[in-house]
């Protein structure tokens, strides 16, 4: 990638991680809020997904139609419309729900909240990107469909 | 009328990062999904790290270094401010295995709350919003549970 596409890679970084801060997706008591239906429930991060998904879903159409995107040679691998996540992919879209239900984190907010310095955040960042490699590690036994 | 349910802050988040989405994806070509970019990063530097080959940011790997790093950038940019990031109310044990279970579904799942939940939502992926609910409904699952079991002291 050229300098100035590779710019664009670091902003929209930064502005992923400002909109998740004021979303409130760095407060993982708060996701977990969301997420208890049956107690306390505190809907106000579904605000953060109507944003995220209508704004992503206005732009999107118009950039599709353009021959190659604005900075880059070609567009990246975008699955099929139509096709099924195999059964393994689901019960991994599981997994990772348990563990965002269990901490609050999902990928995103972690990495944004590494600026709190807090332990136990680090700790998971760790171990996420432990769970990334098991994966890789795990994959290599399965035979492919 | 009551507002209680609406947030201001939350809408604009939300709007943020649909639009750092729609900016990695029309300049880019990138679809924005942070376990995919994390994961492969990550793959790619123990490949390289396998192979003691030198240059540890090449290609691929370099944009995905950037916009991780932006990530960890644009947290610190919020430091300090009343949306500072906060530590999770659960103990360290359950973090260590919410950590795993992160990574590993995400990979696993082809995709985490910003690839499926946003991106794919909005391009109206019948499979990504197979995977929202069923990470969502795992999730409300796993919340109910650490509540009933007093975790979140």
């Amino acid at each position: 990638m050229n300098r100035p596409a590779l710019f664009i890679s670091f902003l929209s970084g930064v502005l992923f991680a400002v909109g998740l801060s004021l979303g409130g997706m760095t407060n993982p008591e708060k996701v977990m809020a969301f997420l208890d239906i049956g107690g306390a429930w505190d809907p106000a991060l579904a605000w953060v997904m109507v944003g995220a998904t209508g704004t992503f879903a206005s732009i999107h159409p118009f950039a599709a139609r353009l021959k190659k995107p604005l900075f880059a040679k070609d567009w990246s691998h975008i699955p099929k419309r139509g096709t099924d996540l195999p059964l393994l992919a689901k019960v991994g879209n599981v997994l990772f729900g348990v563990g965002w239900g269990l901490a609050g984190f999902c990928p995103g907010p972690a990495l944004a909240s590494v600026s709190s310095a807090e332990f136990s955040t680090l700790a998971f960042i760790l171990t996420m990107f432990g769970g990334f490699w098991l994966w890789d590690g795990l994959r290599t036994w399965i035979p492919q469909s | 009328m009551s507002l209680d349910w609406f947030s201001l802050e939350a809408l604009l988040g939300g709007i943020l990062i649909g639009f750092a989405s729609a900016l990695l994806f029309s300049f880019n070509g990138r679809i924005a999904g942070i376990s995919g970019i994390a994961g492969q990063w990550f793959q790619w530097v123990r490949e390289r790290v396998q192979t003691k080959s030198p240059s540890v940011f090449r290609g691929d790997a370099l944009w995905r270094f950037l916009f991780l790093s932006g990530l960890i950038v644009g947290g610190f940019l919020m430091q300090g401010t009343e949306y500072s990031a906060q530590p999770s109310p659960v103990g360290l044990p359950l973090v260590i295995a919410a950590g795993l279970l992160v990574g590993m579904g995400t990979r696993m799942g082809w995709g985490c709350t910003s690839g499926h939940g946003v991106c794919g939502l909005a391009r109206f992926s019948g499979r990504s919003l197979f995977a929202t609910l069923l990470f969502m409904g795992a999730g409300m699952l796993a919340v109910s549970i650490v509540r009933l079991m007093g975790g979140f002291s």
